[in-house]
């Protein structure tokens, strides 16, 4: 918890965080995803607190400028973008591999009947 | 439309067969998540952790506050049984996977349980995102054809002669379980009435806790 809040910390000054008094509020499951990927990348020593909320910072001042009226409902869309560009400056995923391994994961998804759990593997065109 | 031999109850699922879809949201998160997985950066358990920290910590007071007006608030207990729906929206709680919502309420005689046993679909703005468990294939299956076992998994005994009614949410209809108020909180306002109010009761894994479970 302490990693999370410390995080939260972070970012505070910079943009509210929807959040009630225990925590930050998710709308939808990748939000979580997106924010735990976060605190755990940081815990691994990939980032550090303050180059996170720089990225962030930038990226929601990059969708406002676009025009985005960032009332908190696109907050983590914000957050994903940044974790994807702290990634590829880090030299973990290049974004070109990061959008094959969306297309992978788009072509796995319609080839999964609903109900199942969605795969990698069930991608048609994954190597064998 | 899939076919159940049981007694429970169940509405007609809106899934659809034909395959699956992420949105590309989800799509960019799993991209991201699977390359990170493969190169040792995060542990997918540990995210897990994370996630059910905060889905445990974060959402259910929402369906807390509504179950404990209903409670405390004999009209308004009236309209959530007749369109939940517009009654939890009066307190402002809408978005995704909450837009029809049906409230059932425990009694001595009923007991309500809700599963999804397609995928996970849930009621997320008075309940927050589905605990781990919820989404798992054991729970999904075992709800169903014992609900009672399944019950006993989560230390919940029922006596004998409650029934126990199963709750199959589809992509359109959410519910959320009113779980009996405990005795001994007659005259309690609304607040110290949620605070008895576990995500768990509101799902039917769980009872309202009791006052000797509040006091530390």
């Amino acid at each position: 918890m302490s990693a999370a809040d410390a995080l939260l910390d972070a970012v505070c000054g910079i943009t509210p965080v929807a959040r009630d008094a225990d925590g930050p509020v998710f709308r939808e499951p990748w939000e979580a995803e997106a924010f735990a990927m976060a605190v755990a990348l940081n815990e691994a020593g990939l980032f550090t607190w303050s180059e996170w909320a720089e990225a962030l910072s930038q990226e929601i001042r990059r969708a406002q400028a676009a025009g985005d009226p960032d009332l908190g409902d696109s907050y983590y869309h914000h957050w994903l973008a940044a974790l994807e560009r702290l990634v590829a400056e880090k030299g973990v995923a290049a974004p070109e591999a990061l959008a094959e391994r969306c297309a992978a994961w788009d072509r796995a998804a319609r080839a999964t009947p609903h109900g199942r759990p969605i795969l990698l593997e069930n991608d048609p065109l994954a190597p064998a | 439309m899939h076919e159940h031999s049981h007694g429970h109850h169940h509405d007609d699922h809106d899934h659809d067969h034909e395959g699956s879809e992420l949105s590309p949201m989800a799509l960019r998160v799993r991209a991201l998540e699977s390359i990170l997985v493969e190169k040792g950066y995060v542990d997918p358990a540990a995210l897990d952790v994370l996630i059910e920290t905060y889905e445990t910590k974060i959402g259910p007071r929402n369906g807390a506050r509504v179950v404990a007006k209903a409670w405390a608030d004999e009209e308004y207990r009236a309209w959530l049984r007749t369109d939940a729906t517009a009654a939890i929206h009066s307190l402002g709680f809408t978005g995704r996977q909450g837009e029809h919502m049906v409230a059932v309420e425990n009694t001595a005689e009923e007991h309500n349980l809700v599963v999804c046993t397609l995928c996970s679909c849930y009621p997320w703005p008075v309940l927050g995102l589905p605990p781990v468990w919820y989404k798992s294939a054991p729970y999904r299956s075992r709800a169903v054809i014992d609900p009672r076992g399944v019950l006993a998994d989560f230390g919940v005994t029922l006596p004998a002669a409650t029934r126990i009614r199963v709750w199959d949410s589809t992509a359109e209809t959410r519910y959320l379980v009113i779980p009996m108020r405990p005795a001994g909180t007659e005259g309690w306002d609304e607040e110290a009435l949620a605070r008895l109010v576990t995500r768990d009761s509101m799902i039917g894994t769980g009872l309202a806790r009791t006052l000797e479970e509040l006091r530390p």
